[in-house]
């Protein structure tokens, strides 16, 4: 077996990545097709904090790692007719984004687990154990199109034909290595698409519906997992309650603890007031929340840290880029400049409201991802 | 060389099942012509059973296989206020029954195996079963050959202490069936579970040796097949592949078969040894002929399975889980290793039927499936015990 002749696909029980299966398995047996291999990256045990803190009983289907989804990708790999086999990685799972996230949480910032999963797991984990069972690529179903630049000698990632199953946003920290051997197959098509594919193929999974919450979260409700995990660690959940204070400095009442709160947040603040009141800042040393009108949660300025670049190799002059700040943004408008230590100010033209700490900011070209980074 | 997760039927084995499912359909309980027919086909199964344990055939109980039986051993004879006695390292049908019957009042010791030094053989000492031993102890469930080590236990040794006790005395022979000597006389237990399927014949029928007099509660209960014992129409054609497999594992037991055997393994062990930074987890130990399970240092063992599976060459290491993925295994962590050496650990168990051929091709895949992973990702050294 020489190398390129094996391609491993991710597959998470959904539409999409059985739909990549089911495109690449098609042609099989061929001289020159590759040999596909179906990998399920088992992540989190779905049981494991069930029925605690108000985690619900039995997860509903479309949760990665339920027991239903795998099912699901075995009966996808098996009509499609490849081998199919399931990684256990939940230990670097919970060290590499389970507790990252509650830490963060925890220092009252409102982290993305998907993106960290993406750096450390799904793409970092998963393209060494594909080698390691003697593939050279991955393939995934994500919505994104990557291609080499032979002028620019980098790997480029571009937002998909499908704009609004963009997962760029979540893809920004992949580096020029692992955009080298992915395949992201879905990239040129829509998700009807992609459904019809999967109907062309008989899979029965066609109309299985998205997944949008964060897997190892069942129901969503962030409190309770981290109140749940916190005690199955032995581990007290942490004092973080303090001060309500208004934008001039004025105390104006208390809460129980600054995980209830994210930037922007406009219910459960526990104060009356006769225009709307929003979250504008969390302080986690202090655990003082800023409360403020609407308008003072617009920002003309953010910082961001831990900068991966795809487009280009550093950014060594200020740069007219459109910043994304969070999954459902539409990017706008900002000058990016490098700043000190390898961190970048991004300004935009228009001020921007709830620039939320722990959150990605990605920097776009056109439909080109020119890199991102941490919000702080 | 998954042989210990399960084998092929032989041909006899088909042959003599194959006018079971259509020609020969009676129901052994009918009082008819065909219902006769059956019958005399699950007596002489029976009596094969019989001479293989060396036990009357009114001992002989068939059922659905190991699990079956290792559950109706501890569901059948222990009750609240029980003390029962196992070992860490069982298969997890006597494991899980355990912690089930523990949930309903009965106390369990599980007994860990020897160590001398870090890292144990995998055997039980007899005398720490001794020492486990109280009053109100009912029943000593050990288990013939270890599934993942092939590690034998001193089961002689634990019967006559169980014996000397008083206590019922429970063997999985499920691993050890058909690989060594057997007798449940010479054993001294009074209870004794098995499988057809690791012995080259059906998926899903099994025997339980149960020794006259053992106040054993059925698990199923309906009509009265099987002597009350277990209720449940016979499945004929089952019964009599087993019968057929078991007759065809004590020929081999006589004809050189085990020797052969263990020649092949011993030559595939010696070629994975020389690969560097590997060791046998169970060294030292009896163990069945069949059965390696070596650790790979700097190696992640569910990659390693996988590669060797897409190579032609199918191992097994860990326990699948719910998922179907692996965990590290419980029996080798129960030896001392800690879980990245129990990770890195993979067990071959060869076919009755295994050939040189066979061996050469994994001594072909194996070391260079192991030098790829390892150029790969070079772990931190000394992850594995």
């Amino acid at each position: 077996m020489t190398e390129n002749t094996t391609i491993a696909v991710a597959m998470s029980g959904g539409v999409d990545s059985s739909t990549v299966a089911a495109m690449l398995a098609r042609g099989q047996g061929g001289d020159s097709h590759p040999t596909i291999v179906g990998l399920t990256l088992q992540l989190w045990d779905q049981t494991r904090l069930a029925g605690k803190h108000g985690i619900p009983d039995a997860p509903k289907a479309g949760r990665c790692c339920s027991i239903d989804d795998v099912y699901d990708a075995r009966r996808v790999a098996e009509q499609v007719g490849i081998p199919y086999y399931v990684v256990n990685q939940e230990e670097r799972f919970e060290h590499d984004v389970v507790r990252p996230f509650v830490n963060e949480y925890l220092a009252g910032r409102t982290p993305i687990p998907c993106s960290l999963c993406n750096d450390h797991i799904k793409f970092d984990q998963l393209l060494k154990t594909a080698r390691s069972i003697g593939a050279e690529r991955i393939a995934t179903g994500h919505y994104a199109v990557n291609e080499y630049d032979p002028q620019r000698q980098r790997w480029i990632l571009k937002r998909p034909a499908d704009l609004a199953k963009d997962q760029t946003y979540f893809l920004f920290g992949l580096t020029q290595e692992q955009l080298a051997h992915t395949l992201f197959p879905l990239g040129r098509l829509t998700k009807p698409e992609v459904r019809a594919i999967a109907r062309e193929h008989g899979l029965r999974l066609a109309e299985k519906p998205d997944s949008q919450e964060i897997c190892f979260i069942p129901g969503g409700d962030y409190k309770q997992f981290i109140t749940a995990y916190l005690e199955e660690q032995g581990e007290p959940m942490p004092d973080t309650a303090g001060e309500l204070v208004a934008a001039n400095g004025d105390v104006i009442g208390r809460h129980d603890g600054i995980t209830k709160f994210t930037v922007g947040q406009r219910k459960g603040l526990g104060v009356a007031s006769p225009t709307p009141l929003y979250v504008l800042n969390i302080d986690p040393a202090s655990h003082r929340v800023t409360v403020g009108a609407d308008e003072q949660l617009a920002t003309r300025t953010l910082r961001a840290r831990r900068l991966n670049w795809i487009s280009i190799a550093e950014l060594t002059a200020p740069m007219r880029v459109r910043a994304k700040i969070r999954h459902r943004h539409e990017p706008a408008w900002a000058t990016l400049e490098p700043a000190a230590d390898g961190e970048v100010i991004a300004t935009f033209d228009e001020p921007q409201r709830a620039v939320t700490p722990g959150q990605s900011a990605v920097f776009y070209d056109g439909h080109e991802v020119v890199g991102g980074g941490w919000i702080y | 060389m998954d042989a210990n997760a399960t084998t092929p039927l032989l041909p006899e084995v088909m042959e003599a099942m194959r006018p079971y499912w259509m020609e020969q359909f009676g129901n052994a309980s009918s009082i008819h012509q065909q219902g006769q027919t059956a019958r005399t086909a699950v007596d002489r199964a029976r009596e094969t059973l019989a001479e293989f344990f060396n036990c009357r055939e009114a001992e002989v109980v068939f059922n659905s296989g190991g699990t079956e039986g290792d559950n109706t051993a501890i569901f059948g004879l222990l009750r609240p206020g029980d003390h029962f006695i196992t070992t860490s390292v069982e298969h997890s049908a006597v494991l899980r029954a355990a912690e089930r019957v523990a949930e309903r009042g009965v106390e369990v010791t599980f007994v860990a195996p020897r160590r001398n030094g870090l890292v144990s053989d995998g055997l039980i000492d007899p005398e720490e079963i001794r020492r486990a031993m109280r009053p109100q102890t009912r029943l000593i469930s050990v288990m013939l050959a270890n599934n993942e080590t092939g590690v034998l236990q001193p089961v002689e040794e634990i019967g006559r202490i169980a014996a000397a006790a008083g206590i019922f005395f429970h063997i999985d022979a499920v691993q050890g069936a058909g690989k060594v000597p057997f007798d449940v006389r010479r054993f001294g237990c009074h209870l004794l579970s098995m499988s057809a399927h690791k012995i080259h014949g059906p998926k899903g029928v099994g025997a339980m040796y149960v020794r006259r007099g053992t106040p054993l509660e059925p698990l199923l209960v309906g009509g009265s097949h099987e002597r009350r014992q277990r209720a449940g129409t016979e499945n004929v054609a089952g019964i009599v592949g087993l019968g057929k497999a078991v007759e065809l594992a004590m020929t081999s037991l006589e004809d050189g078969t085990v020797e052969r055997i263990a020649a092949l393994r011993n030559r595939l062990e010696a070629g994975i040894l020389a690969v560097p930074g590997t060791g046998v987890n169970g060294a030292g130990a009896p163990r069945t002929a069949n059965t390696t399970n070596i650790r790979f240092e700097q190696v992640e063992g569910e990659a390693l399975v996988i590669a060797l599976d897409l190579k032609g060459v199918a191992v097994s290491g860990g326990s699948a889980c719910h998922s179907g993925s692996t965990e590290p295994s419980h029996v080798l962590m129960a030896m001392g290793l800690d879980k990245s050496a129990a990770r890195a650990s993979l067990r071959f168990s060869l076919l009755r039927t295994a050939t040189d051929a066979d061996v050469d091709h994994g001594l072909r895949v194996v070391p260079a499936a192991v030098e790829h992973l390892r150029a790969l990702s070079p772990v931190v050294a000394g992850t594995a015990g």
